[in-house]
Protein backbone atom coordinates (compact mmCIF):
# COMPACT_ATOMS: atom_id res chain seq x y z
CA UNK A 1 0.00 0.00 0.00
CA UNK A 2 1.25 3.10 -1.26
CA UNK A 3 1.21 5.65 1.78
CA UNK A 4 -0.01 9.37 0.18
CA UNK A 5 -2.00 12.58 1.49
CA UNK A 6 -4.60 11.33 -0.67
CA UNK A 7 -5.02 8.36 0.85
CA UNK A 8 -5.22 9.90 4.32
CA UNK A 9 -7.67 11.94 3.64
CA UNK A 10 -10.13 9.12 1.62
CA UNK A 11 -9.17 6.71 4.92
CA UNK A 12 -10.53 9.52 6.88
CA UNK A 13 -13.71 9.63 5.25
CA UNK A 14 -14.21 6.23 5.40
CA UNK A 15 -13.74 5.40 8.66
CA UNK A 16 -10.06 4.32 8.27
CA UNK A 17 -10.86 0.68 7.75
CA UNK A 18 -8.36 0.15 4.78
CA UNK A 19 -5.25 0.60 6.62
CA UNK A 20 -2.96 -2.88 6.45
CA UNK A 21 -0.11 -3.98 8.71
CA UNK A 22 2.71 -2.03 7.36
CA UNK A 23 4.72 -5.50 7.17
CA UNK A 24 3.72 -9.21 7.11
CA UNK A 25 4.91 -11.59 9.95
CA UNK A 26 6.24 -14.84 8.50
CA UNK A 27 6.98 -17.71 9.75
CA UNK A 28 10.93 -18.62 9.14
CA UNK A 29 11.84 -20.51 6.49
CA UNK A 30 14.51 -23.47 7.11
CA UNK A 31 16.54 -21.93 4.29
CA UNK A 32 17.90 -17.84 2.97
CA UNK A 33 20.75 -17.12 1.25
CA UNK A 34 21.32 -14.27 3.90
CA UNK A 35 20.43 -13.96 7.38
CA UNK A 36 20.87 -11.13 9.33
CA UNK A 37 21.41 -10.70 12.84
CA UNK A 38 19.67 -7.96 14.49
CA UNK A 39 16.44 -6.26 13.24
CA UNK A 40 17.06 -2.50 14.48
CA UNK A 41 18.14 0.49 12.27
CA UNK A 42 21.07 -0.88 10.70
CA UNK A 43 19.86 -4.09 9.79
CA UNK A 44 16.37 -3.19 8.42
CA UNK A 45 18.51 -0.91 5.96
CA UNK A 46 20.96 -3.10 5.67
CA UNK A 47 17.93 -5.76 4.14
CA UNK A 48 16.60 -2.96 1.91
CA UNK A 49 19.81 -2.18 0.70
CA UNK A 50 20.35 -5.94 -0.16
CA UNK A 51 17.05 -5.73 -2.19
CA UNK A 52 16.59 -2.71 -3.23
CA UNK A 53 20.77 -2.38 -4.42
CA UNK A 54 21.45 -5.74 -5.16
CA UNK A 55 18.28 -7.60 -6.22
CA UNK A 56 18.53 -10.12 -3.71
CA UNK A 57 15.65 -11.30 -1.70
CA UNK A 58 15.88 -14.95 0.08
CA UNK A 59 16.87 -12.76 3.08
CA UNK A 60 15.76 -13.07 6.68
CA UNK A 61 15.88 -10.17 9.48
CA UNK A 62 15.88 -12.28 13.02
CA UNK A 63 15.08 -9.88 15.71
CA UNK A 64 14.92 -11.03 19.31
CA UNK A 65 12.31 -8.46 20.16
CA UNK A 66 10.32 -6.33 18.22
CA UNK A 67 10.94 -4.20 15.28
CA UNK A 68 12.17 -0.89 16.43
CA UNK A 69 12.52 -2.12 19.99
CA UNK A 70 16.16 -1.74 20.69
CA UNK A 71 19.00 1.41 20.22
CA UNK A 72 16.68 2.97 16.89
CA UNK A 73 14.06 3.66 19.46
CA UNK A 74 16.21 4.80 22.03
CA UNK A 75 18.22 7.58 21.27
CA UNK A 76 18.14 11.17 20.59
CA UNK A 77 17.63 11.04 16.71
CA UNK A 78 20.41 14.00 15.71
CA UNK A 79 21.34 13.46 11.95
CA UNK A 80 24.78 15.26 11.19
CA UNK A 81 27.52 15.06 8.57
CA UNK A 82 30.27 17.48 11.03
CA UNK A 83 33.17 14.47 10.90
CA UNK A 84 36.63 15.31 10.23
CA UNK A 85 38.69 12.38 9.84
CA UNK A 86 38.95 10.47 6.31
CA UNK A 87 37.22 7.54 6.57
CA UNK A 88 34.47 8.71 8.66
CA UNK A 89 34.22 11.89 6.44
CA UNK A 90 32.75 10.24 3.47
CA UNK A 91 30.67 7.91 5.19
CA UNK A 92 28.65 10.40 7.20
CA UNK A 93 28.20 12.55 4.10
CA UNK A 94 27.19 9.79 2.28
CA UNK A 95 24.63 9.07 4.70
CA UNK A 96 23.54 12.46 5.28
CA UNK A 97 22.46 12.61 1.63
CA UNK A 98 20.76 9.21 1.85
CA UNK A 99 18.16 10.85 4.40
CA UNK A 100 17.69 13.58 2.52
CA UNK A 101 16.12 11.65 0.28
CA UNK A 102 14.85 8.89 2.19
CA UNK A 103 11.18 10.19 2.63
CA UNK A 104 10.68 9.65 -1.01
CA UNK A 105 12.75 6.68 -1.45
CA UNK A 106 10.63 5.16 1.42
CA UNK A 107 7.47 6.78 0.48
CA UNK A 108 7.35 7.13 4.40
CA UNK A 109 7.39 10.71 6.73
CA UNK A 110 10.26 9.60 8.63
CA UNK A 111 9.76 13.69 10.02
CA UNK A 112 13.82 14.65 8.93
CA UNK A 113 14.28 18.07 10.09
CA UNK A 114 17.09 20.15 9.21
CA UNK A 115 16.66 22.56 11.40
CA UNK A 116 20.27 23.04 11.59
CA UNK A 117 23.09 22.07 14.41
CA UNK A 118 25.49 24.41 16.46
CA UNK A 119 28.43 23.18 18.40
CA UNK A 120 29.72 25.75 20.51
CA UNK A 121 33.34 27.00 21.64
CA UNK A 122 34.61 28.73 24.51
CA UNK A 123 38.19 29.09 23.78
CA UNK A 124 40.63 30.33 20.98
CA UNK A 125 41.96 26.84 20.19
CA UNK A 126 38.42 25.61 20.20
CA UNK A 127 37.61 28.14 17.90
CA UNK A 128 40.80 27.25 15.66
CA UNK A 129 39.82 23.33 16.22
CA UNK A 130 36.38 24.39 14.97
CA UNK A 131 37.52 26.26 12.12
CA UNK A 132 40.09 23.22 10.82
CA UNK A 133 36.89 21.01 11.13
CA UNK A 134 34.51 23.37 8.99
CA UNK A 135 37.16 23.29 6.48
CA UNK A 136 37.06 19.27 6.39
CA UNK A 137 33.36 19.67 6.00
CA UNK A 138 33.55 21.98 3.28
CA UNK A 139 35.89 20.19 1.53
CA UNK A 140 33.63 16.70 2.03
CA UNK A 141 31.42 18.84 -0.28
CA UNK A 142 29.03 18.79 3.52
CA UNK A 143 28.02 22.39 4.34
CA UNK A 144 29.34 24.43 7.73
CA UNK A 145 29.78 28.05 8.97
CA UNK A 146 31.74 29.67 11.75
CA UNK A 147 30.04 32.00 13.73
CA UNK A 148 31.42 34.61 15.82
CA UNK A 149 29.71 35.29 19.40
CA UNK A 150 27.00 37.96 17.95
CA UNK A 151 26.43 34.83 14.98
CA UNK A 152 25.67 32.31 17.69
CA UNK A 153 23.21 35.19 19.93
CA UNK A 154 21.36 35.31 16.45
CA UNK A 155 20.39 32.34 16.60
CA UNK A 156 20.74 31.34 20.00
CA UNK A 157 19.87 34.36 22.36
CA UNK A 158 19.27 32.36 25.49
CA UNK A 159 22.42 30.87 26.31
CA UNK A 160 24.35 32.30 28.97
CA UNK A 161 27.23 34.01 27.10
CA UNK A 162 29.15 35.47 29.51
CA UNK A 163 29.17 32.47 31.95
CA UNK A 164 32.54 32.66 34.39
CA UNK A 165 34.22 29.28 33.45
CA UNK A 166 32.92 29.00 29.50
CA UNK A 167 32.17 32.15 28.06
CA UNK A 168 30.79 31.34 24.94
CA UNK A 169 33.65 32.27 22.00
CA UNK A 170 31.27 31.32 18.67
CA UNK A 171 30.31 28.00 17.35
CA UNK A 172 30.10 26.13 14.30
CA UNK A 173 26.87 26.40 12.47
CA UNK A 174 26.25 22.62 10.04
CA UNK A 175 23.18 23.70 8.62
CA UNK A 176 21.58 20.52 7.22
CA UNK A 177 22.45 19.12 10.65
CA UNK A 178 19.03 18.02 12.42
CA UNK A 179 16.89 15.38 13.64
CA UNK A 180 14.70 12.93 12.42
CA UNK A 181 11.64 10.72 14.25
CA UNK A 182 13.75 7.42 14.96
CA UNK A 183 10.41 5.06 14.89
CA UNK A 184 9.92 6.10 11.76
CA UNK A 185 12.81 4.70 10.19
CA UNK A 186 13.09 1.78 11.52
CA UNK A 187 9.35 1.55 10.40
CA UNK A 188 9.66 2.61 7.46
CA UNK A 189 12.86 0.77 6.02
CA UNK A 190 10.83 -2.42 7.80
CA UNK A 191 8.37 -2.13 5.07
CA UNK A 192 10.20 -1.13 2.51
CA UNK A 193 12.44 -4.08 2.84
CA UNK A 194 9.15 -6.09 3.90
CA UNK A 195 7.66 -4.74 0.24
CA UNK A 196 10.65 -6.50 -1.36
CA UNK A 197 9.97 -9.81 -0.03
CA UNK A 198 12.46 -9.75 2.69
CA UNK A 199 10.97 -11.71 5.89
CA UNK A 200 10.94 -9.86 8.81
CA UNK A 201 10.99 -12.46 11.96
CA UNK A 202 10.19 -10.93 15.20
CA UNK A 203 10.59 -12.79 19.15
CA UNK A 204 13.33 -14.66 17.10
CA UNK A 205 16.65 -14.93 18.80
CA UNK A 206 19.98 -16.47 17.72
CA UNK A 207 21.43 -18.90 20.24
CA UNK A 208 24.19 -20.25 18.08
CA UNK A 209 26.13 -20.08 15.02
CA UNK A 210 26.79 -22.85 12.89
CA UNK A 211 30.34 -23.45 11.65
CA UNK A 212 31.72 -26.05 9.35
CA UNK A 213 35.26 -26.07 8.39
CA UNK A 214 35.56 -22.37 8.33
CA UNK A 215 33.04 -21.59 6.63
CA UNK A 216 29.10 -20.12 8.17
CA UNK A 217 26.66 -22.69 7.82
CA UNK A 218 23.75 -21.10 9.53
CA UNK A 219 21.47 -20.15 12.59
CA UNK A 220 20.12 -21.60 15.87
CA UNK A 221 17.16 -19.55 16.89
CA UNK A 222 14.44 -19.83 19.37
CA UNK A 223 12.22 -20.46 16.43
CA UNK A 224 14.53 -23.08 15.20
CA UNK A 225 17.65 -23.68 12.80
CA UNK A 226 18.18 -21.96 9.39
CA UNK A 227 20.66 -22.67 7.34
CA UNK A 228 22.05 -19.75 5.49
CA UNK A 229 24.65 -19.02 3.02
CA UNK A 230 25.29 -16.15 4.45
CA UNK A 231 25.27 -14.78 8.32
CA UNK A 232 25.57 -11.03 8.93
CA UNK A 233 25.82 -9.68 12.04
CA UNK A 234 24.51 -6.50 12.78
CA UNK A 235 23.48 -6.28 16.50
CA UNK A 236 25.01 -3.34 18.21
CA UNK A 237 24.49 -3.21 21.77
CA UNK A 238 25.14 -7.05 21.63
CA UNK A 239 27.77 -7.43 19.22
CA UNK A 240 29.81 -9.35 22.28
CA UNK A 241 27.43 -11.88 22.82
CA UNK A 242 26.43 -12.48 18.78
CA UNK A 243 30.32 -12.60 18.04
CA UNK A 244 30.74 -14.93 20.72
CA UNK A 245 28.71 -17.45 19.31
CA UNK A 246 31.08 -17.77 16.29
CA UNK A 247 33.72 -17.66 18.75
CA UNK A 248 34.80 -14.50 18.48
CA UNK A 249 35.71 -11.21 20.54
CA UNK A 250 35.85 -8.02 19.64
CA UNK A 251 37.80 -5.05 20.48
CA UNK A 252 34.30 -3.80 22.05
CA UNK A 253 33.15 -2.68 25.62
CA UNK A 254 29.52 -1.76 25.55
CA UNK A 255 28.63 1.28 28.13
CA UNK A 256 25.81 3.15 29.00
CA UNK A 257 25.21 6.26 27.90
CA UNK A 258 21.82 8.41 29.43
CA UNK A 259 19.11 10.20 27.72
CA UNK A 260 16.16 12.71 28.80
CA UNK A 261 13.43 14.45 28.05
CA UNK A 262 11.17 16.82 29.41
CA UNK A 263 7.28 17.60 29.11
CA UNK A 264 6.47 19.14 26.07
CA UNK A 265 7.11 23.23 25.76
CA UNK A 266 6.35 25.15 23.00
CA UNK A 267 9.15 25.59 20.56
CA UNK A 268 11.87 27.13 22.05
CA UNK A 269 14.80 25.55 20.97
CA UNK A 270 15.12 25.94 17.42
CA UNK A 271 18.40 23.61 16.50
CA UNK A 272 20.32 20.77 18.31
CA UNK A 273 22.89 22.57 20.55
CA UNK A 274 25.96 20.75 21.17
CA UNK A 275 27.66 22.05 24.56
CA UNK A 276 31.07 19.95 23.91
CA UNK A 277 32.90 21.43 27.11
CA UNK A 278 30.55 20.27 29.55
CA UNK A 279 29.30 16.82 27.52
CA UNK A 280 25.98 18.81 26.62
CA UNK A 281 23.39 18.60 23.69
CA UNK A 282 19.77 19.09 23.17
CA UNK A 283 17.10 19.53 20.72
CA UNK A 284 13.43 19.89 21.00
CA UNK A 285 10.88 17.35 19.67
CA UNK A 286 8.33 18.41 17.21
CA UNK A 287 5.72 17.35 20.31
CA UNK A 288 7.50 20.30 22.29
CA UNK A 289 9.50 17.98 24.98
CA UNK A 290 13.24 19.11 25.18
CA UNK A 291 15.48 15.90 24.35
CA UNK A 292 19.47 15.74 25.80
CA UNK A 293 21.98 14.23 26.94
CA UNK A 294 25.52 14.31 28.07
CA UNK A 295 28.79 11.64 28.28
CA UNK A 296 28.71 7.90 28.73
CA UNK A 297 28.31 6.95 32.53
CA UNK A 298 32.05 5.34 31.90
CA UNK A 299 31.94 1.53 33.08
CA UNK A 300 30.83 -1.64 31.08
CA UNK A 301 27.14 -2.06 31.71
CA UNK A 302 24.18 -3.73 30.03
CA UNK A 303 21.63 -2.33 32.41
CA UNK A 304 19.57 0.19 30.02
CA UNK A 305 19.70 2.52 32.77
CA UNK A 306 22.47 4.70 34.38
CA UNK A 307 23.41 5.99 37.61
CA UNK A 308 22.67 9.40 39.32
CA UNK A 309 26.10 10.94 38.94
CA UNK A 310 26.24 11.38 35.70
CA UNK A 311 21.95 12.83 35.82
CA UNK A 312 23.42 15.45 38.27
CA UNK A 313 26.40 16.10 35.49
CA UNK A 314 24.14 16.43 33.16
CA UNK A 315 21.38 18.48 34.72
CA UNK A 316 24.68 21.30 35.54
CA UNK A 317 25.56 20.90 31.96
CA UNK A 318 22.25 22.42 30.78
CA UNK A 319 22.05 24.60 33.75
CA UNK A 320 25.41 26.25 33.16
CA UNK A 321 24.50 26.79 29.44
CA UNK A 322 20.96 28.01 29.54
CA UNK A 323 19.14 28.73 32.58
CA UNK A 324 15.74 29.17 30.94
CA UNK A 325 15.24 25.93 30.77
CA UNK A 326 15.98 25.32 34.84
CA UNK A 327 12.37 25.15 35.19
CA UNK A 328 11.32 22.61 33.15
CA UNK A 329 10.43 19.01 34.62
CA UNK A 330 12.37 15.84 33.30
CA UNK A 331 9.65 14.03 32.28
CA UNK A 332 11.83 10.57 32.12
CA UNK A 333 15.35 9.92 31.61
CA UNK A 334 16.77 6.09 30.00
CA UNK A 335 19.92 4.53 28.87
CA UNK A 336 20.83 3.00 25.91
CA UNK A 337 23.68 0.13 25.61
CA UNK A 338 26.71 1.80 23.48
CA UNK A 339 29.40 -0.81 21.33
CA UNK A 340 32.54 1.40 22.52
CA UNK A 341 35.62 0.84 19.96
CA UNK A 342 38.81 1.56 21.37
CA UNK A 343 39.12 4.79 18.83
CA UNK A 344 35.23 5.66 18.58
CA UNK A 345 34.90 4.37 15.46
CA UNK A 346 32.54 1.86 13.62
CA UNK A 347 33.22 -1.78 12.40
CA UNK A 348 31.78 -3.04 8.99
CA UNK A 349 33.85 -5.56 7.62
CA UNK A 350 34.12 -9.79 6.82
CA UNK A 351 35.59 -11.66 9.55
CA UNK A 352 38.13 -14.70 9.48
CA UNK A 353 34.75 -17.25 8.90
CA UNK A 354 33.74 -17.39 5.39
CA UNK A 355 30.18 -15.99 4.73
CA UNK A 356 30.17 -14.40 8.37
CA UNK A 357 30.07 -10.33 8.25
CA UNK A 358 30.71 -8.25 11.08
CA UNK A 359 28.33 -4.50 12.06
CA UNK A 360 29.34 -3.16 15.04
CA UNK A 361 30.98 -0.78 17.07
CA UNK A 362 28.39 2.49 16.70
CA UNK A 363 29.60 3.87 20.00
CA UNK A 364 27.13 7.15 20.55
CA UNK A 365 26.69 7.79 16.51
CA UNK A 366 24.29 4.79 15.25
CA UNK A 367 21.63 6.47 14.48
CA UNK A 368 22.45 8.96 12.19
CA UNK A 369 25.01 6.18 10.21
CA UNK A 370 21.53 3.92 9.78
CA UNK A 371 21.09 4.24 6.22
CA UNK A 372 25.03 4.65 4.87
CA UNK A 373 25.82 1.60 6.83
CA UNK A 374 22.87 -0.43 5.82
CA UNK A 375 24.00 0.91 2.23
CA UNK A 376 27.53 -0.27 2.80
CA UNK A 377 26.79 -3.67 4.65
CA UNK A 378 24.58 -4.54 1.91
CA UNK A 379 27.20 -3.58 -0.54
CA UNK A 380 29.56 -6.28 1.29
CA UNK A 381 27.41 -8.97 1.85
CA UNK A 382 26.59 -8.95 -1.66
CA UNK A 383 29.73 -8.44 -3.58
CA UNK A 384 32.24 -9.41 -0.87
CA UNK A 385 34.10 -6.13 -1.14
CA UNK A 386 34.01 -3.10 0.93
CA UNK A 387 31.82 0.11 -0.22
CA UNK A 388 34.25 3.09 -1.00
CA UNK A 389 32.02 5.37 1.70
CA UNK A 390 33.19 2.27 4.46
CA UNK A 391 36.49 1.24 3.38
CA UNK A 392 38.46 1.89 6.27
CA UNK A 393 36.02 0.62 8.98
CA UNK A 394 37.96 -2.92 8.49
CA UNK A 395 38.17 -5.23 12.03
CA UNK A 396 41.79 -5.64 11.73
CA UNK A 397 43.30 -1.81 12.14
CA UNK A 398 43.66 -2.43 16.10
CA UNK A 399 45.93 -5.42 15.44
CA UNK A 400 47.44 -3.55 12.75
CA UNK A 401 47.80 -0.16 13.79
CA UNK A 402 46.79 1.15 10.19
CA UNK A 403 44.11 3.27 9.97
CA UNK A 404 42.58 4.06 13.93
CA UNK A 405 40.21 6.80 13.32
CA UNK A 406 40.48 8.67 16.49
CA UNK A 407 37.76 11.47 15.93
CA UNK A 408 38.16 13.02 19.14
CA UNK A 409 42.18 12.70 19.40
CA UNK A 410 42.26 11.14 22.86
CA UNK A 411 44.07 7.94 22.05
CA UNK A 412 42.91 4.32 20.64
CA UNK A 413 42.24 2.57 23.63
CA UNK A 414 38.93 1.44 25.64
CA UNK A 415 37.58 3.65 28.30
CA UNK A 416 39.02 7.21 26.38
CA UNK A 417 35.91 7.62 24.25
CA UNK B 1 25.57 2.06 42.52
CA UNK B 2 28.09 2.11 45.38
CA UNK B 3 31.51 0.44 45.02
CA UNK B 4 33.22 -1.68 47.17
CA UNK B 5 37.06 -0.76 48.53
CA UNK B 6 38.57 -3.08 50.55
CA UNK B 7 40.72 -0.18 52.96
CA UNK B 8 37.49 1.86 52.86
CA UNK B 9 34.20 0.06 52.36
CA UNK B 10 31.04 0.75 50.39
CA UNK B 11 31.90 4.19 48.75
CA UNK B 12 30.12 6.46 46.23
CA UNK B 13 30.37 5.82 42.75
CA UNK B 14 32.04 9.43 42.45
CA UNK B 15 35.18 8.36 44.37
CA UNK B 16 36.07 6.21 41.68
CA UNK B 17 37.82 5.86 38.39
CA UNK B 18 37.07 3.42 35.67
CA UNK B 19 39.67 1.51 33.74
CA UNK B 20 37.97 -1.13 32.05
CA UNK B 21 38.00 -4.78 32.27
CA UNK B 22 40.33 -6.94 35.09
CA UNK B 23 41.12 -8.61 31.50
CA UNK B 24 44.34 -5.84 31.14
CA UNK B 25 46.00 -7.83 34.41
CA UNK B 26 46.98 -10.98 32.42
CA UNK B 27 50.00 -9.16 30.48
CA UNK B 28 51.41 -11.58 28.22
CA UNK B 29 55.07 -11.21 28.61
CA UNK B 30 57.09 -9.27 25.87
CA UNK B 31 58.47 -12.96 23.58
CA UNK B 32 54.43 -13.79 22.86
CA UNK B 33 54.18 -11.59 19.58
CA UNK B 34 52.18 -9.12 18.02
CA UNK B 35 49.41 -10.98 17.29
CA UNK B 36 48.61 -11.75 21.23
CA UNK B 37 49.89 -8.35 22.33
CA UNK B 38 47.01 -6.86 19.92
CA UNK B 39 44.53 -9.37 21.40
CA UNK B 40 45.03 -8.14 24.98
CA UNK B 41 44.99 -4.39 24.07
CA UNK B 42 41.62 -4.39 22.55
CA UNK B 43 39.46 -7.48 22.59
CA UNK B 44 36.85 -7.99 25.30
CA UNK B 45 34.76 -10.48 26.75
CA UNK B 46 33.10 -7.20 27.43
CA UNK B 47 30.07 -10.31 29.31
CA UNK B 48 26.47 -9.41 29.95
CA UNK B 49 26.16 -10.66 33.74
CA UNK B 50 28.73 -11.31 36.42
CA UNK B 51 32.30 -9.21 35.48
CA UNK B 52 35.21 -7.90 36.74
CA UNK B 53 36.87 -4.63 35.96
CA UNK B 54 39.35 -2.34 37.15
CA UNK B 55 38.83 0.94 39.45
CA UNK B 56 40.63 3.24 41.28
CA UNK B 57 39.69 4.51 44.28
CA UNK B 58 40.84 7.90 44.71
CA UNK B 59 40.61 8.93 48.18
CA UNK B 60 42.96 5.97 49.27
CA UNK B 61 44.81 5.33 46.15
CA UNK B 62 43.74 1.56 45.87
CA UNK B 63 42.94 -0.59 42.27
CA UNK B 64 40.77 -2.57 42.75
CA UNK B 65 39.50 -5.42 41.01
CA UNK B 66 35.97 -5.29 41.29
CA UNK B 67 33.37 -8.24 40.94
CA UNK B 68 29.71 -6.55 39.39
CA UNK B 69 27.12 -6.95 37.58
CA UNK B 70 26.90 -5.48 33.99
CA UNK B 71 22.80 -6.05 34.14
CA UNK B 72 21.82 -5.20 37.41
CA UNK B 73 24.30 -2.98 38.75
CA UNK B 74 24.94 -4.93 41.85
CA UNK B 75 28.46 -4.63 43.31
CA UNK B 76 29.34 -7.99 45.03
CA UNK B 77 33.06 -6.44 46.44
CA UNK B 78 36.15 -5.64 45.73
CA UNK B 79 39.73 -7.18 46.04
CA UNK B 80 42.62 -5.50 46.08
CA UNK B 81 44.54 -5.29 41.95
CA UNK B 82 48.09 -6.17 44.20
CA UNK B 83 46.39 -9.06 45.68
CA UNK B 84 45.10 -10.30 42.48
CA UNK B 85 48.14 -10.13 40.36
CA UNK B 86 50.40 -12.10 42.80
Amino acid sequence: MRYSGFKVFTEGLTGNKGWKPAWRDPEPKSEYDIVLIGGGGHGLSTAYYLAKNHGLTKIAVLEKGYIGGGNVGRNTTIVRANYFLPGNSEFYSHSLKLWEGLESELNYNVMHSQRGLINLCHSDGQRDAFARRGNAMINQGDDAILLDREGVRQHLPYLDFDNIRFPVYGGLLHPRGGTARHDAVAWGYARGADMRGVDLIQNCEVTGIDLEAGQVRGVRTSRGVIRAKKVAMVAAGRSGQVAAMAGMRLPIESHILQAFVTEGLKPVIHHVVSFGMGHFYISQSDKGGLVFGGDLDFYSSYAQRGNLPMKEHVMEAAMTLMPMIGKARVLRSWGGVMDMSPDGSPIIDKTHIDGLFVNCGWNYGGFKAVPASGWAYAHLIATGEPHETAKRFRLDRFRTGRGIMDEEGTGSQHNLH
Amino acid sequence: MRLICPHCGERDRREFTYQGAAEILARPSPEVGNDDWADYLHLRENPAGETKDMWYHDPCGAWIVMHRDTVSHAVHGGELASEVRK
